[in-house]
């Protein structure tokens, strides 16, 4: 194996038989090439589609009120069903629900400190609402339970509002006026998954103090503990049912109160991602295999074209299994080397696709108020499946090499140096 | 150096089988330089092939400097060949993508002998055969006679006890056919056993013996005092033949 004699004869065969190595190299390294474009692109648009995801909390499911539909024990239907904390207690303890924060809508929204000001989302909610829509806290901290006990005047701001107002100076302490009334800066977060932070967070209590809402919740995020479609849609069924024992309307009524459920969503999605990477498999293998063919096929004629020199080189001295590994060795190297180019070049169209995507991306995000829109986003492929994939297509070079080689080895010189 | 005793061997074609040598009894010294003629379809080839231990046979023994050669593991067979025979064909067989001086140390890369150390013994043997200059051309680049030379400077080269030649004159002119002749003499006289085939009575009477086939069997022998009026008794009987 480490004989420099032998690889320099290997080498010297190579460079004298450039088509045949062209050849033989450019169908290993296309094979490689393709699969690395296939799975990249699947990879690509499973990430977009699941980075749209991330926005919010996975298992996420929001509830909110509105009129009933249906007549329900002798209750005319356009009754309004209206929310209130007693009904935050009874979801929060409620089996398979993890996080709730309720929210009470405040009309009104201007934002101001100092001389800046500006016209933002002021989200009520409970501490839980960070779980729930994925908040990130860059400085500071989230609404406490303390901040809801005693309904304090606490506000979490968005980055972007930060940005706006405080253009870089400290915030954490400072008081902005929303509304004209003042509250303390407890924390700057982000919003999961996105580059758009315009929400500032207040305590939901206070929000009802402040902006005359007394008990009120106009609705529910929610976080669920469950793993299959079948789980959640229990749990949502089981919410569904105590929210009606409660209003009093019926279980199945979509307008008195209305639910979407994220994991449903999401576990179908990925159930069409899974079934997409299952036919991106199903073609990288055909290309794979398109590819072992190939190989197998120039090996075939390799071995049949070279059967006069292994007949001389077998007469003058050389034994069976060095014929063998002159062949292949020479076919390892070929493939292992042409696998390796493909994988650059492969490995290389894709980066310069995220490049591109990345930026249009980014652009995108400016001009969208922030929201990137794609579909497409890191399109990589796991360098260990790359690897493999090479490996195989050596190994099936090998093979077919070895066994045409093999036979050209046991069939005796004379023979061989009949063949014309 | 060489005893063959009843050797068989016949090829399948097919369904039929083709009787090629029935019971070939011979005995070759060393030194010896021995033709192997006949007309077409005779066996020399074969048998020639079974004593460069490039082909098997079916029946008989063949012993090879006292060593039996029979059914032998395709890995000694070319051991043997590396060490003890060296082979001169009619269409060369020199490997086209190498140059002359590769092509003649290509024996030695199966001894294991260093690059440098074995292209420089190339390059000597081909000065024997008055090649230098062409040591870096490919075989395309050369006439036949030439080629033919480094073909014998390859079969030099592993010092070998004997040298097979198969029409070795075959593909060239007779003032070629000469020259190479003069060689194979040359190395003959330095000892080494020469034994070659050949359909050319003029080659064959430079040999000094003649094993003529026939059929499959031995027909006749002549040997070196009586090949003075071979030449005529033979054209003699092939006339005969033909009449």
């Amino acid at each position: 194996m480490f004989d420099i004699d032998k690889w320099q004869e290997i080498f010297a065969t190579i460079r004298k038989n450039k088509m045949r190595t062209f050849l033989t190299g450019f169908s290993v390294a296309w094979g490689i090439f393709m699969l690395m474009i296939l799975l990249g692109s699947g990879n690509g648009l499973s990430n977009g589609v699941s980075q749209n995801f991330m926005r919010d909390a996975v298992n996420a499911m929001w509830l909110w009120s509105g009129t009933t539909s249906i007549p329900y024990q002798g209750m005319n239907e356009g009754r309004q069903i209206r929310f209130t904390n007693t009904d935050y207690d009874i979801l929060k303890d409620l089996d398979g629900i993890e996080y709730t924060s309720g929210r009470y809508f405040i009309s009104g929204n201007l934002f101001s400190y100092g001389k800046e000001y500006g016209e933002y989302t002021a989200v009520t909610c409970h501490p839980d609402l960070k779980d729930v829509e994925s908040l990130g806290i860059v400085e500071g901290r989230f609404i406490n339970e303390v901040d809801i006990r005693n309904a304090r005047k606490s506000v979490v701001l968005g980055k972007d509002i930060y940005d706006a107002l405080f253009k870089g100076e400290e915030a954490i302490g400072e008081y902005i006026r929303v509304n004209n009334i003042p509250f303390k800066v407890v924390g700057i977060c982000t919003e999961g998954g996105g580059t758009r932070h315009r929400n500032a967070y207040i305590p939901v209590t206070t929000g009802q103090k402040v902006f005359n809402g007394s008990n009120r919740l106009h609705n529910f995020a929610l976080t669920i503990n469950a793993e299959t479609l079948e789980e959640s849609q229990a749990i949502e069924k089981r919410v569904r049912e105590t929210m009606a024992r409660k209003h009093k309307f019926d279980p199945t009524d979509e307008s008195a109160l209305g639910s979407y459920n994220k994991l449903e969503d999401v576990i179908q999605t990925m159930k069409i991602f899974q079934a997409i990477d299952i036919f991106i498999w199903i073609i990288g293998i055909g290309t794979l295999i398109a590819g072992v063919v190939g190989v197998s096929n120039i090996m075939l004629i390799v071995v049949k074209e070279r059967t006069k020199e292994i007949g001389i080189r077998k007469a003058i001295g050389a034994s069976p299994t060095s014929v063998i590994g002159l062949v292949l060795l020479e076919s390892v190297i070929i493939t292992t080397v042409a696998g390796y180019i493909g994988l650059v070049l492969g490995t290389g169209l894709m980066e310069g696709i995220n490049f591109i995507v990345e930026q249009q991306f980014q652009a995108s995000a400016a001009t969208n108020a922030g929201q990137g829109e794609t579909l497409f986003r890191n399109p990589t492929v796991d360098l260990n499946v790359a690897m493999s994939a090479t490996m195989l297509l050596v190994i099936a070079g090998a093979i077919a090499g070895y066994i045409p080689a093999k036979r050209a080895a046991r069939i005796k010189p004379i023979e061989a140096l009949r063949d014309e | 150096m060489i005893n063959l005793s009843n050797i068989h061997k016949s090829y399948q074609m097919g369904s039929n089988s083709l009787h090629v040598l029935k019971g070939i009894d011979l005995k070759i010294e060393q030194g010896e330089f021995v033709s192997i003629m006949g007309s077409s379809g005779s066996g020399k080839s074969t048998l020639l092939n079974i004593l460069g231990i490039l082909d098997n046979y079916d029946e008989g023994t063949y012993h090879l400097d006292g060593k039996l050669v029979k059914d032998m593991s395709e890995k000694k067979a070319a051991r043997l060949r590396n060490e003890m025979l060296g082979f001169v064909f009619q269409s060369f067989n020199l490997i086209s993508f190498k140059n002359a001086m590769e092509n003649v140390a290509l024996p030695l890369y199966y001894q294991g002998v260093g690059r440098k150390k074995r292209n420089k013994i190339a390059l000597e043997y081909l000065d024997k055969m008055g090649l230098l200059e062409w040591a870096n051309h490919m075989p395309n680049e050369m006439s036949g006679g030439q080629k033919q030379r480094v073909a014998i400077a390859r079969s030099l080269i592993s010092k070998p006890k004997i040298i097979f030649a198969d029409e070795p004159t075959g593909a060239l002119d007779s003032s070629t056919s000469y020259e190479v002749m003069e060689i194979l003499k040359e190395i003959n006289a330095e000892g080494i056993t020469m034994i070659l085939v050949t359909h050319e009575h003029d080659i064959a009477a430079m040999t000094q013996k003649i094993i003529r086939l026939n059929d499959g069997v031995i027909a006749e022998v002549i040997k070196n005092g009586e090949l003075e009026n071979w030449k005529d008794q033979f054209s003699k009987k092939d006339k005969l033949e033909i009449a």
